[in-house]
Order: structure tokens, then C-alpha cells, then sequence
């Protein structure tokens, strides 16, 4: 009898957050007689600030269970997926693979999507992809960890997660070895009453295969040796796309099989109305993400966007450009042709967005910096109430 | 050099640690004296966990962050050469900037212990297992093994120190470890207790060769061909003395720890009724053995060989392992392009090992599992499907396969 977990986290400030859960599972398994495995999908790395990155667990009843699980390296049929942050359930590309990869993809049939989020479990299979299969959807309440690196701050997402698992895979891990292993890991009481309310509070949602989103995520065909161009040559990407009806705009050319758009946390909205036109976003945003319209406007565009902030940063008119998390949409539309074709219900659509503060706030590179160390004590509070 | 170590545990204890921070729980126990550091993916992961145990006032050592890889290992040699127990590592590209340093340190006898985290050679830019990076020191006077697992690794840490350090030997010795499924993995490792350990490891002792001024000497001189040829040949002699210390070593080893009882030079899976064998080094032991023992359920007499250690290699016992079999494919995780059968490095070092045997298995080379690709089962049992049929029709159609290319 083999058990795996998948954890799917943004790296490189969820980092930790994975591997700590990842160990906790392994350390709760020995507790129960079983040996396991801890590690990470090292194709996943380097890992840069958002982009998607998986830690696994893998436990099994003697080690002859657990090589045979192994040899197939990536842990293809979890018990759990995990996704430490909701906007993970849009789907992942890291740099392991080539395409958008569903979040329950690595899920068995029957198996559990797991996450920490603010939204509704209805809100979230607007994100989730279709599966052929049944499979649940589980909601533990929370924000997206900015636990960090280097410098841990213990907000004791890993051990909720731990206790959530416990109630939703018990035939992996069981809520007494999961508190044992707390306790001997961290020797906090403390977070052993936080493992113990998530496994109360773990709520949980059938999905059947006709749930979901229904969009097909993009995908490629590697080529075979001979097909490649030697010498490491690659083609370039054409300078620019033609885009009809566009004259006068200017739309560059983008990788197509490395859209970066699964690693975007927060993305920018923009006031088409106050924009001066200054090109100053255009100019820095470092992956040319900005479409520059027939009016000459400046539209990002989401399909290239990895969220990075600097936009917002670098725009000298107020208010003009708001990085929003990017739990509050559901798609990748241009906001420009939303702007164009009715200027009112995109003003209402944008200061709806800015405003809506419940899903939009969130932590990021450069919003509400060092803010969540301070916020830490106040969710330990709130989780282990 | 004084070392001391606090708050090292009495009791083995079990830790679950990664492969890297397994050989830095046994450069604790091994109770290092200097220990350089420049980043280099996968290596670096040991770095990271030296540098932690220092930090938690575990391990007192000199850590020095080197300006490259090149200055790590120049920098190590001098400690080595004034009596300290040093300890360096590197991966890929890194060890091959470092190769000038490298390749010098075994004429000058410096029993350096050295970690590869085994990693492609750029250019493409990855870092995915490949051998060819730790295979560059394997005509130079390096000892050098692969180890499998994240116990393997510490245990052979603490026996690398030891065989190199014996002055019948004095040569640096590196380890091979795959990068990612062995250095950044996390089991259960056994850690012994430093007593123990004690009792295994004696101190580092450079006696008459120690760089001291209570000891005037000169090490590496300018020299012209009057002498070169000499000192090749003492390193030679050393080589050949390595074998005898190692297993001495393994010997001493398993009385103390219980651990490293079987044949230090080769791991053997299955191969004594084999009718056809792999062979290979590193982590594509799992695989393998998993998709041998599918294949024994079929009935079909398929083995497994494990080397150890490639240098000093181990004829005597390569020769007995394998030359029963009917047919041995060797898995190279490694390449050598141009080389006698457009195999590669293993493959090629094989047959001539079994050259001299009366009555030879016929020898296939895989190249498998390049660039951190993963060797499937699908891929075993590929590899022993084209042995099987050598068994059978005793007829080599094609000397070389590569395994799990696109095309
Ligand atoms: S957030 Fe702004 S600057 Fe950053 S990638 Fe997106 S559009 Fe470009
Ligand atoms: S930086 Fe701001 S004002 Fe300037 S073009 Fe971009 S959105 Fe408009």
C-alpha cells in the first residue's frame, strides 16, 4: 500500500512551505511503521519569484512498495494534491514541462485537490480544469502563505495543511502521527492545535467530470532529435504578430510555448481614461507584455503577463495602473477591448476589482512588503481559535 | 589543527536528510577543518547544510566562500598540504573550471575528500544528472565512487577520508552523487554517533609531508622529464595500494557500524543465476531493480551489478560477477562520443576488464538517462529485451542502443 501527496507552490517564497509539508507527511508516516520519500521536482528550478514548483510525498509499507512507486519518478496519481496557493488552480507551467498543466492533473481518479483560499469552492471550479473522472475539491479557509525563504515566517499554513490531509487521505497519514511528528519536529503545542482545527475545518466538495473549467489547456509536441536545428540554435520569435484590425498598434512577438502567465499572483488592471500615453509601462516591463493599441494606448496582455509589478511601479499617473490578485478573474481577456466596447460597465468592472478587497489583497514583490510578518500572529490566532 | 564538535548526538540517530546534507552530517562526524564553498546547482545543497551546521555550533570548521570554483579547490589543496582535513565539492560546468587545480592535486598526494553532485555540462544550460562531469578526473589519480543512496553517501564519506588519508595512499577522492534524485531527496539515514566514528576515522596525519615551518619543505617544484615519469609512477603504485586500503576500510567498517557488509567494490542484484545482466553506477539502481524483479515474475533470468567504485577499478571482482552471464548491457548515464563502438565511458571500461576472461559475455552499450532524464521501467525493460536476444541467438546485431531519445 503506497501513498503520494503532491504539493504545488509558488516558488521561491513557498519553498519552504513545500518541503516542510512534505517532510511533516514522511515524519508522520514513520510514526505509523511506514517508510517514505521527500522531494522536490527539480526540473521545477531555478526557481524564480511565482513560478509554480512541486514538492512530493511518497509513503509505502516496507521499502520494496516505496522503489516501485519511485521508479516511476513523478508521482503521477496522488491521494492529494495540494495547492498552497488558490491561483494555482488555474493551472501550472513551470520550467519542467512545456504547456499549462490542470492542478488536478497528478490527482487520481477519486483523489483530493486541496487548498488554502478565501473563495467560495463554486468560485474556485471556475479555475479548476475539467477531469474525466470524479474527483473532490477541499477548501481549508486562508490566504495564500507569504511564509517565505530564507526567513521563515511560521503563519502554521504547513501544519493546516498537514491536519487537512490527515482527514482527507487518513490511509496515508492519520491525525495521531501527524501530531506526533508536530511535536517532534517543532515542539509547539500550538501548532499541533492548528493541525488538529484544520482537520475539523477541512471542508470538501464532490466534483463530477462535467464540473469545471472547460477550457483545454495548451500543450506541445517536443520534437525528436533529428528535428531540432543543431548547435543548440533555436528560431527566433518574429519581431511582431500581426493582429487584424489592428492598424496603427503594435503586438510583439511572444513565445509561444512558454507563456509565464501561471506564475502571475497578482495582475495589473488599468485606467484606460487617465492613461497619458507617457510608454513608460511599455518601456519596462521586462516581458514585453504591453500590446500597444490603434489608439495608442498601452494593454497588457494577460496571455504574457507574469504579475511582476513593475507596471504599477513605474506609472507616473496615480491610480492608473493597480496590481489586483489574481484569484478575482476568470480569464485572460483583453481589458482594452472590454474598455472599447463599453467604456461605463469597464469602469464599473475596474473600480469593482480595485475594490473589492476581500479577494484582491494579497502579497506581493512589491505590495504590502514586510507586511505579513506582522499579520502572522494575528493568523495564528485566527486558525487556532 | 584542534577541532572540536559540540552537541554532536551520542546515540545513532535517525535523521531525514537529503543526500547532500547526509555527507555533511559525515563531514561533522568527520570533524573537517576547512571547507570551501562556491554555489553551483546541485552541489550546493551540502554547502547550504555545512554551512547550517556550524552556525548551530555543531561542526567548528574554517568555511571559506571562494571568489570561484577554481579558487575553492587551490584553496583546499594548501590546507590539505598544512595538515588540515578538508572537504570541497562542485557540479558540472564548476568542476571542469576548477580542472586545473583538480588535476594537479593527486601527484601532489593531498587526500582531498570531494563531492560531484553529478550535473550536464553547459552549454545547453541544465542541470540534470549526466556523469561526464566526474568522469574527467578518471585518468588523473582521483579514487573516485558513485553512491546510490543518501546512507551510501555518508557511509562512503567517512570511508573516503579514511582510504585517502592512509599514507599508503594520500590521493584526493571524489564521490559521484546524481543530482536531484540522490542530493536533493529526502529518507531516513542512519547517523552513527561520533564515538563511533572516532574509533573508525583516525586524525589526519601528513607525517614527514606536512607543510609546516617546524618542517622545512618544498612541495611541487618545477621539474624537467628527468622526474615526471617517476612521479607518474608513484601515483600509479598509490592506485594500486588504494584497493587493499579499501577494503580494509569496509572491513573495519561493517565491525564498527554493522553497515557495508557485502563487496565494497560491487552491488550485485540478482546476477548469480543471471542469464543476462546490467550493469551500471548510481541511482538507476532503482529502476532497474524494480523492473528486474518484473522481469524474474516472467521468468526471465535478468540481473543487476552495481560498480561502486570505478577507480581504483575492480577487475578481480567485475570479472567474477559477470562472467557467467550470456550477455551484459552496460547503462551509461555519460557519453564518449568517437570512442570504440560509439559507446561510452563505462561501457568501454567494461570490456576491457573482461577481455582476459576465457569465455566472454557479449557486452551492449546503453546510453540512457542523459541530462537528468529519468531511466523508466519501460526503458529496463527495453534494455533487457535486446539482451535477452543476444542470450539467445549469441549474435550482437548492433553494439549500441541509445535509450529514451526522441526520434
Ligand atoms: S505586471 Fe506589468 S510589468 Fe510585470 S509582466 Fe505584467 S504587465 Fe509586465
Ligand atoms: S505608465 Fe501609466 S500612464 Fe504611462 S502609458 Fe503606462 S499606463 Fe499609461
Amino acid at each position: 500500500m503506497t501513498g503520494s501527496i503532491e504539493v504545488v507552490y509558488r516558488g521561491i517564497f513557498q519553498k519552504t512551505l513545500g518541503q516542510r509539508i512534505t517532510r511533516g507527511i514522511v515524519l508522520a508516516a514513520v510514526k505509523e511503521g511506514k517508510v517514505g520519500i521527500s522531494f522536490g521536482r527539480y526540473g521545477d528550478s531555478p526557481e524564480r519569484n511565482g513560478i509554480p514548483a512541486k514538492s512530493f510525498a511518497v509513503v509505502a509499507d516496507n521499502e520494496e512498495d516505496l522503489q516501485t512507486y519511485l521508479s516511476r519518478y513523478e508521482p503521477t496519481d496522488n491521494d492529494v494534491t495540494v495547492a498552497v496557493d488558490d491561483t494555482l488552480c488555474k493551472g501550472v507551467e513551470s520550467w519542467a514541462w512545456y504547456g499549462l498543466q490542470p492542478i488536478n492533473k497528478l490527482t487520481q481518479p477519486g483523489g483530493v485537490v486541496l487548498t488554502t483560499s478565501m473563495q467560495s469552492p463554486e468560485e474556485l471550479l471556475e479555475d479548476c480544469h475539467r477531469k474525466d473522472t470524479e474527483w473532490s475539491l477541499a477548501v481549508l479557509k486562508g490566504i495564500a502563505s507569504f511564509s517565505g525563504l530564507w526567513v521563515y515566517k511560521d503563519d502554521h499554513t504547513d501544519v493546516r495543511v498537514l491536519g487537512a490531509i490527515a482527514r482527507l487521505a487518513p490511509h496515508v497519514v492519520k491525525l495521531e502521527s501527524v501530531e506526533a511528528a508536530i511535536q517532534d519536529e517543532w515542539q509547539d503545542e500550538l501548532k499541533v492545535t492548528s493541525a488538529r482545527k484544520a482537520y475539523e475545518r477541512v471542508e470538501t466538495r464532490k466534483v463530477g467530470p462535467d464540473e469545471g473549467n472547460p477550457e483545454k489547456p495548451y500543450e506541445f509536441q517536443l520534437p525528436k532529435w533529428w528535428e531540432m536545428k543543431e548547435g543548440l540554435v533555436i528560431p527566433g520569435i518574429p519581431v511582431k504578430q500581426d493582429v487584424e484590425g489592428w492598424e496603427g498598434g503594435y503586438r510583439p512577438g511572444r513565445n509561444p510555448t512558454f507563456k509565464k502567465f501561471a506564475t502571475r499572483t497578482m495582475r495589473p488592471v488599468i485606467d484606460f481614461e487617465i492613461c497619458t500615453k507617457c510608454t513608460l509601462c511599455w518601456l519596462q516591463c521586462p516581458d514585453s507584455c504591453f500590446d500597444v493599441t490603434p489608439t495608442g494606448h498601452y494593454d497588457a496582455n494577460m496571455e504574457a503577463c507574469c504579475g511582476c509589478g513593475v507596471c504599477e511601479a513605474v506609472c507616473p499617473v496615480e491610480k492608473c495602473v493597480t496590481m489586483v490578485n489574481e484569484a478575482a478573474f476568470g480569464d485572460n481577456a483583453s481589458q482594452f477591448e472590454m474598455y472599447e466596447k463599453d467604456t461605463d460597465t469597464y469602469k464599473s468592472w475596474l473600480k469593482g476589482k480595485i475594490e473589492d478587497k476581500v479577494t484582491t489583497d494579497r502579497y506581493h514583490g512589491f505590495q504590502l512588503r514586510g507586511k505579513y510578518e506582522e499579520e502572522v500572529q494575528e493568523i495564528i490566532r485566527e486558525v487556532t481559535k | 589543527m584542534s577541532v572540536s564538535t559540540k552537541a554532536a548526538p551520542v546515540a545513532d540517530q535517525e535523521m531525514l536528510i537529503s543526500g547532500c546534507a547526509a555527507i555533511a552530517q559525515a563531514l561533522r562526524l568527520s570533524d573537517i577543518d576547512v571547507v570551501t564553498a562556491y554555489p553551483i546547482r546541485p552541489y550546493d545543497t551540502v554547502m547550504q547544510a555545512v554551512a547550517k551546521l556550524i552556525s548551530n555550533g555543531e561542526l567548528d570548521a574554517e568555511y571559506i566562500v571562494a571568489a570561484s570554483e577554481h579558487d575553492q579547490f587551490e584553496i583546499v589543496k594548501h590546507a590539505s598540504a598544512v595538515g588540515a582535513r578538508v572537504f570541497c565539492g562542485s557540479s558540472g560546468v564548476g568542476w571542469m573550471y576548477a580542472m586545473e587545480a583538480i588535476a594537479v592535486t593527486p601527484a601532489l598526494r593531498l587526500p582531498m575528500v570531494a563531492l560531484v553532485g553529478n550535473r550536464a555540462l553547459d552549454d545547453p544550460g541544465a542541470f540534470g544528472c549526466e556523469h561526464n562531469d566526474a568522469l574527467c578526473v578518471r585518468d588523473l589519480g582521483w579514487m573516485l565512487t558513485w553512491v546510490d543512496t543518501a546512507q551510501e553517501a555518508l557511509d562512503t564519506a567517512l570511508i573516503a577520508y579514511r582510504v585517502a588519508e592512509d599514507r599508503r595512499v594520500f590521493l584526493p577522492c571524489a564521490i559521484g552523487a546524481d543530482g536531484a534524485f540522490l542530493t536533493h531527496s529526502e529518507v531516513l539515514v542512519k547517523v552513527p554517533n561520533k564515538e563511533k566514528v572516532d574509533q573508525f576515522l583516525p586524525k589526519y596525519d601528513r607525517g614527514d609531508k606536512l607543510l609546516h615551518p617546524d618542517n622545512p619543505i618544498t612541495i611541487a617544484p618545477q621539474v624537467n622529464e628527468d622526474w615526471v615519469m617517476e612521479i607518474r609512477k608513484q601515483n600509479d603504485d598509490a592506485m594500486r595500494r588504494a584497493r587493499g586500503v579499501i577494503q580494509e576500510a569496509y572491513r573495519d567498517f561493517h565491525k564498527i557500524f554493522g553497515r557495508q557488509g557485502g563487496n565494497p567494490f560491487v552491488e550485485s542484484y540478482m546476477a548469480e543465476d543471471a542469464d543476462v545482466i546490467l550493469f551500471g553506477q548510481g541511482t538507476l539502481s532503482l529502476p532497474v531493480k524494480v523492473g528486474i524483479r518484473k522481469l524474474r515474475e516472467q521468468g526471465h533470468k535478468v540481473g543487476f551489478v552495481r560498480l561502486r567504485w570505478l577507480r581504483p577499478f575492480p577487475t578481480p571482482e567485475v570479472q567474477e560477477t559477470l562472467s557467467r552471464a550470456k550477455a551484459v548491457g552496460v547503462i551509461d548515464r555519460d557519453y564518449s562520443f568517437g570512442s570504440p563502438n560509439h559507446g561510452a565511458v563505462l561501457y568501454n571500461e567494461l570490456r576491457s576488464a573482461l577481455y582476459d576472461l576465457p569465455n566472454r559475455p557479449h557486452v551492449i552499450s546503453f546510453i540512457c538517462g542523459l541530462g537528468g532524464r529519468e531511466v523508466t521501467l519501460d526503458s529496463v525493460t527495453e534494455m533487457s529485451e535486446i539482451l535477452l536476444k543476444v542470450a539467445k541467438t549469441g549474435k550482437v546485431e548492433q553494439p549500441n542502443y541509445w535509450i529514451g531519445v526522441r526520434g
